[in-house]
């Protein structure tokens, strides 16, 4: 056995300029803590103080207990596949998923029995409203797309991940964001940019962990060892950079104070509105669906062992998705003072893009072609394949919705809360669920602990999808008929107060499914904490890359 | 060669893919945005609108804060029902100063685009303290701290300057007597009360949440909601005078 070469242990440029930036910014936070002009702004700097100090003490531990080498990029000609961050988003995504559903129950009871608001400032429905947001679409949905975004690009390109601290840098930087993101919003430091509600030191701290996150994809991408992008591949790079160029647009801001959190958004008015909304729909567009469709094409093929259903068909409908999409914001803004031919640009590109989005349902639900049968035996497989089907559904629902005159009713009512979490609970939750359900087994390298429990989560979902949805649909035309009735005589018929009693029995039956989709998750955390904790098997293959069809 | 072929190109190099995704994500925003810094009428000018006094911008901050836009609008439509229940259908100019808009995209509440001077003081102090102590039905959260909490005076006229900083026309006398006019439209017998009403022409001036002693965030989220689409004399506004 040859033995190991001499080496001397130093520390790499990177632990060693992470490490000062951080031992500098913990003294920087620290005093910006002390001069802090609100509260909001104080607690965030002396926590970034404090993660500042844990940050460097954990990177100097880590260099201290670490080989002289740092691990191999390849282990007996293998890929050495580096997970751990995985893993690290994983558990969070978990986390956050039951955190942002528990507050989106308690803000649907709200609704429903305004006493829960308890007339306090942090607890009412205006503060909590973007904690949910936030929680689901992007503590949520944010840690399964850099966690599958992380293990996919790996895997399919042969290659470890690029970079040694920047990876964690990514996960934990990002998921402080959230931290710092969300209790901003109990403490009401907020943009009020629905989506985007962070103030500008947060979108700062943001802006690095993304370009971050970008830098280690890409650079991931350009070492890889397969001659082609996999598809997933080009899906993740959409959504990363689009993201960086929304993220950028949407926010520039000048705060009041650079000791206090206040700031004021460098557009205003209609130009503020038609940013917000380009930035609002394709956060949808590129967040919560060239994202989790990257989901769609690696880990529907891997689950049910077929190859991508058509190779041509993903072409067209990457290019054909991330162009029309950009175009559909102003969908958002119907009948408001922005111009006409803005507003019909918005509508067209809209309907336009629900073929597109078609061609993408096709491509997953017709990878199972030949592997039909397994819906019947394979629960995580059909919870995959039922998120597609929502997918479908919300994206022929949105293009209907941005017809003017469907949406001068539906515009402003429930019918809107119910379209989104038709896409966000069916397809975004289930497709996230399905690729945890896949992935959690495959970094632990154990078997599921139980696929009975997942059975149970996807239909206890499925029905409080249901209830949601179609409760939001009634409620919704209901309220946009009532506003528009009129009497025999000419007058309106109904007072706006009326249009809200008419609402109660519907945010029960809302808050009961949301309840149920909660439930869901709940077993699903129980279930994969008895995978993770279940003795390890050996049994699990590693079946590498995936080819597309021609 | 097939076309199918030549998407090879992207497909084995990571930077041309990357560029090829943000020439192709670009074209939208572009078309849509830009036009609108310099269209008739998006920028169009009204008479009648004016940046808001100190007091009011302090009660914006207090409706972005409690995350009032979440569940009221501030867009009229030009929709029939819209118009005889709200008022005139909203104009782009008179959003033209808000840093960030309220146009909001939800009515869970009614919108409030034209709610000044459509209900009391009173009301407003009642109703903000225990919405159900007037409107039984109502889903709306009561806000009873405002009334306790004494406005936050301090960087005032570092809001005024950092909306200049956007561009907000507020002139350096405004800046400069920031505080002095938020107290002065607060009390009508104020020696001041002249110089206020020359900065801002036509501005409510009175106690807004009735109470004695210093400036409340009731006082200022009322004043706010009082002038909401007040500014402009419908009776007077050319609507023609914007179509090319």
């Amino acid at each position: 056995m040859p033995s190991p070469p001499l080496t001397v242990k130093s520390m790499t440029m990177g632990e060693a300029g992470l490490m000062s930036v951080f031992a500098v910014s913990a003294y920087v936070c620290f005093f910006a803590g002390a001069m802090g002009h609100d509260s909001a702004f104080s607690f965030h700097a002396l926590l970034a103080s404090a993660a500042s100090l844990a940050a460097a003490s954990v990177i100097l531990n880590r260099y201290y207990e670490r080989p002289a080498q740092l691990p191999p990029a390849q282990i007996k000609g293998r890929p050495n596949y580096n997970l751990a961050p995985i893993k690290f988003a994983s558990v969070m995504a978990m986390f956050w998923g039951i955190a942002g559903f528990s507050v989106g129950v308690f803000i649907a009871s709200q609704l429903a029995w305004p006493a829960l608001n308890f007339d306090l400032p942090w607890t009412s429905f205006g503060r909590l409203r973007p904690l949910h947001t936030s929680a689901v679409i992007f503590a949520f949905g944010g840690n399964v797309l850099i966690a599958t975004s992380f293990y996919v690009v790996q895997k399919t390109c042969r290659t470890r991940l690029a970079g040694d601290l920047a990876p964690w840098f990514v996960v934990v930087g990002y998921n402080f964001f959230i931290l710092i993101a969300g209790t901003g919003y109990l403490f009401g430091a907020t943009q009020s940019k629905e989506y985007a509600e962070p103030e500008w030191y947060a979108d700062l701290w943001l802006t690095i962990v993304w370009v971050t996150y970008l830098i280690v994809f890409l650079a991931t991408l350009v070492k890889r060892k397969e001659p082609h992008i996999f598809v997933a591949n080009w899906f993740y790079l959409a959504f990363i950079v689009t993201i960086a160029v929304l993220h950028l647009g949407n926010n520039p801001a000048l705060p009041v104070s650079v000791f206090g959190s206040k700031s004021y958004i460098a557009w205003g008015g209609v130009q503020d509105a038609m940013f917000q909304w380009w930035y609002g729909h394709n956060a949808v567009g590129f967040f919560l669906t060239a994202g989790f469709l990257a989901i769609m094409y690696y880990f529907i093929p891997k689950r049910a062992e077929r190859p991508v259903y058509s190779y041509r068909l993903s072409i067209i409908h990457f290019w054909a998705l991330i162009f029309l999409y950009i175009w559909a914001g102003p969908h958002h803004l119907h009948y408001t003072a922005l111009p006409d031919w803005t507003q019909t640009l918005g509508m067209t590109f809209s309907i336009m893009l629900w073929m597109p989005s078609w061609g993408g349902m096709i491509n997953g639900l017709m990878t199972l072609s030949g592997a039909w049968d397994k819906l019947r035996t394979d629960p995580v497989l059909r919870m995959l394949v039922v998120s597609v089907a929502f997918y479908g559904m919300s994206t022929f629902e949105g293009p209907t919705m941005a017809i003017k005159v469907v949406n001068s009713l539906s515009h402003y009512t429930d019918w809107t809360v119910g379209h989104v979490h038709s896409g966000a609970l069916g397809w975004v939750g289930f497709v996230s669920f399905g690729a945890l359900y896949c992935l959690i087994p495959w970094l632990w390298n154990r078997e599921l602990y139980s696929l009975k429990l997942v059975n149970w989560h996807f239909w206890i979902a499925s029905i409080g999808i249901v209830l949601y949805i179609s409760a939001m649909w009634v409620s919704g035309v209901l309220q946009g008929l009532m506003w528009r009735a009129y009497t025999s005589l000419g007058f309106l018929e109904y007072s706006f107060i009326e249009s809200v009693e008419a609402m109660h029995p519907f945010y029960i039956i809302r808050a009961a499914g949301g309840a149920m989709f909660l439930i869901g998750a709940l077993i699903m955390a129980a279930n994969l904490w008895m995978t993770v904790n279940a003795k390890q098997t050996d049994q699990i293959k590693d079946t590498g890359a995936l080819q597309v069809a021609e | 060669m097939s076309l199918w072929n030549r998407h090879k190109i992207f497909e084995k190099n990571s930077i041309i893919l990357i560029a090829g995704i943000l020439a192709v994500i670009a074209i939208g925003g572009l078309v849509e945005i830009t036009p609108l810094f310099y269209l008739k009428s998006t920028i169009e000018v009204v008479e009648g609108v004016r940046p808001y006094t100190p007091l009011e911008l302090a009660g914006r901050n207090i409706y972005v804060r409690e995350g009032c836009y979440v569940c009221h609008s501030q867009m009229i439509r030009p929709l029939r029902d819209e118009v005889e229940r709200y008022g005139h259908y909203s104009l782009a100019a008179e959003s033209m100063y808000d840093h960030p808009f309220q146009w909001g995209s939800k009515r869970t509440g009614p919108d409030l685009a034209r709610v000044g001077a459509k209900y009391s003081d009173e009301w407003h102090v009642t109703h903000l303290t225990n919405p159900r102590a007037i409107v039984p039905r109502s889903v709306m959260p009561g806000y009873p701290r405002l009334a306790h909490t004494e406005l936050d005076l301090t960087d005032m006229a570092a809001h005024l300057r950092t909306n200049r900083a956007v561009g907000v026309p507020y002139t350096e006398d405004q800046i400069k007597n920031a505080v002095t006019d938020l107290k002065t439209q607060l009390d009508p017998d104020s020696a001041d009360l002249a110089s206020f009403q020359k900065r801002y022409p036509k501005a409510a001036v009175r106690n807004f949440d009735g109470s004695v002693g210093n400036p409340t965030e009731l006082d200022a989220l009322i004043a706010y909601l009082q002038m909401l689409g007040t500014l402009i004399d419908f009776k007077l506004y050319d609507e023609k005078a914007n179509l090319r």
